[in-house]
């Protein structure tokens, strides 16, 4: 039975990850493009796009709503808060992709916000003038190794994703992310799984009450929601891979030459 | 006296064209003042919305856009199928443009700096301001350069996310889901008009 899962797994992942070792940023940059990546199982990502969207108007969007409402100190705390526990993923991920300099600055960034920060609540580092932090996930370390992003995925409850995205995010549950491991994976007496949980329902409020008007907006003036969504995800992912604040070339200038 | 004539034509044209180009960093700081002093006046929204759109008429390539937003399916078009695609679009832009701009209050967006692409082509940065509901938000605006006396936006690149990129998959998706058929894009176009 074991052995027929492992042959499923490694034949859907060979069937939608397109392997290969990336030469240069280019290639990362080519293979991250929103216009190379296909969506496979539109039915089933529009199916799930609508069930969210469900969720939003039900849960997501009121809770938001109140959240936005609180003193901006509040709100502040609850983000740095989140940001500095997502520095346990961020580290590993800057090891596994060779950038050692900025996992030192997050570890620092992490036992600072952590002590002077009152648990991460204020962001001490930046007021000593660390520089911005970045975000990076399991994902993302697939894609600096070479991995292509395989098909577009709108998951239920979750959101867009892509084949790689999705699969990496099994990562966390096996290890990879040490807030998981002491507060669901391992029994200490410190931390609940409710620590965790509430922690990622949190993230997913703040991230909507900070995008509130911009999704409000988003939804009214689209022809079509869907494809707006998973255009701007798929451009996300591309910069947040290549990790720069360098401008990516968003236009073919062919597709202007006719009426110049 | 053509020597004279020559002189004089070549010195015309190098003073006014100096005198008229505009730096793109200028026109965006220039057009984003324009638009915020509007935006923080106390008429309706209704006024707004309409003032709006001649700030865009004027400081947007919206023809331009609306071609590149179209793709490949532009080369199949008709010259009147082009024709009412042009003045469909503009009236899509024009609604959804001031729509999504009505909502702010007194925006405050600072010019930063600029890159040139190339002759046709410059980044002009900027940070909108953030406020207690919002974070601090960076926009990148691609102004089109070929003719320095009237540099146009042709896309905003807010967070490194294009807005002309975004409406040209949303585009994509509308006619991948028609058989490519243009007047189902038209009958959309035309319902978001309304």
């Amino acid at each position: 039975m074991l052995k027929k899962i492992t042959v499923i797994l490694i034949t859907t992942l060979t069937l939608t990850l397109n392997v290969n070792a990336a030469s240069d940023g280019d290639l990362v940059l080519k293979k991250n493009d929103p216009a190379e990546i296909k969506d496979c199982s539109e039915g089933f990502n529009r199916a799930s796009f609508s069930l969210n969207q469900g969720l939003d108007k039900a849960i997501f969007k009121p809770v938001a709503k109140v959240y936005r409402s609180l003193p901006s100190p509040i709100k502040a705390g609850t983000s740095n808060f989140l940001d500095n526990i997502s520095n346990l993923m961020t580290i590993p991920n800057n090891l596994l992709q060779g950038e050692f300099k900025k996992a030192g600055v997050n570890t620092g960034r992490f036992v600072i916000n952590t002590t002077i920060g009152i648990l991460g609540l204020a962001d001490a580092a930046e007021a000593m003038g660390f520089a911005k932090y970045e975000k990076e996930d399991y994902g993302q370390t697939l894609a600096v190794a070479g991995i292509g992003p395989g098909c577009y995925l709108v998951l239920p409850i979750l959101g867009p994703s892509t084949a790689r995205d999705t699969v990496s995010s099994v990562a966390n549950f096996m290890g990879g992310d040490a807030w998981y491991n002491v507060t669901v994976k391992n029994d200490t007496q410190y931390f609940r799984d409710f620590d965790y949980y509430s922690s990622k329902a949190t993230s997913g409020v703040d991230f909507r009450a900070k995008n509130y008007n911009s999704i409000e907006n988003l939804e009214k003036n689209s022809l079509d929601f869907y494809a707006s969504v998973k255009s701007l995800y798929l451009q996300d992912r591309q910069q947040k891979i290549l990790n720069t604040s360098k401008i990516i070339d968003t236009q073919n200038d062919s597709d202007w030459e006719e009426f110049n | 006296m053509i020597k004279k004539i020559f002189a004089f034509t070549l010195i015309f044209f190098t003073i006014t064209t100096n005198l008229f180009s505009i730096e793109p960093d200028v026109f965006v700081q220039s057009t984003v003042n324009r638009a915020s002093k509007l935006l923080s006046d106390n008429i309706s929204k209704e006024e707004k919305v309409k003032q709006l759109k001649l700030i865009a008429k004027d400081t947007v390539d919206i023809k331009g856009i609306g071609f590149y937003t179209l793709g490949s399916a532009r080369k199949t078009l008709n010259d009147e199928q082009k024709s009412k695609y042009s003045k469909l679009f503009e009236e899509y832009f024009l609604k959804s443009f001031s729509s999504r701009l009505a909502e702010y209050t007194n925006p405050e967006i600072n010019v930063n700096g600029k890159e040139k692409l190339s002759e046709k082509y410059t980044i002009v940065t900027s940070v909108l301001k953030g406020t207690s509901e919002r974070p601090e938000i960076k926009i990148d605006w691609r102004i089109y350069t070929k003719d320095l006396d009237k540099p146009l936006i042709r896309d905003l690149i807010i967070e490194g996310l294009s807005l002309a990129r975004t409406q040209k998959e949303e585009f994509n998706s509308v006619l991948q889901s028609n058989d490519g058929d243009i007047n189902a894009l038209f009958k959309t176009l035309e319902e978001f008009v309304k």
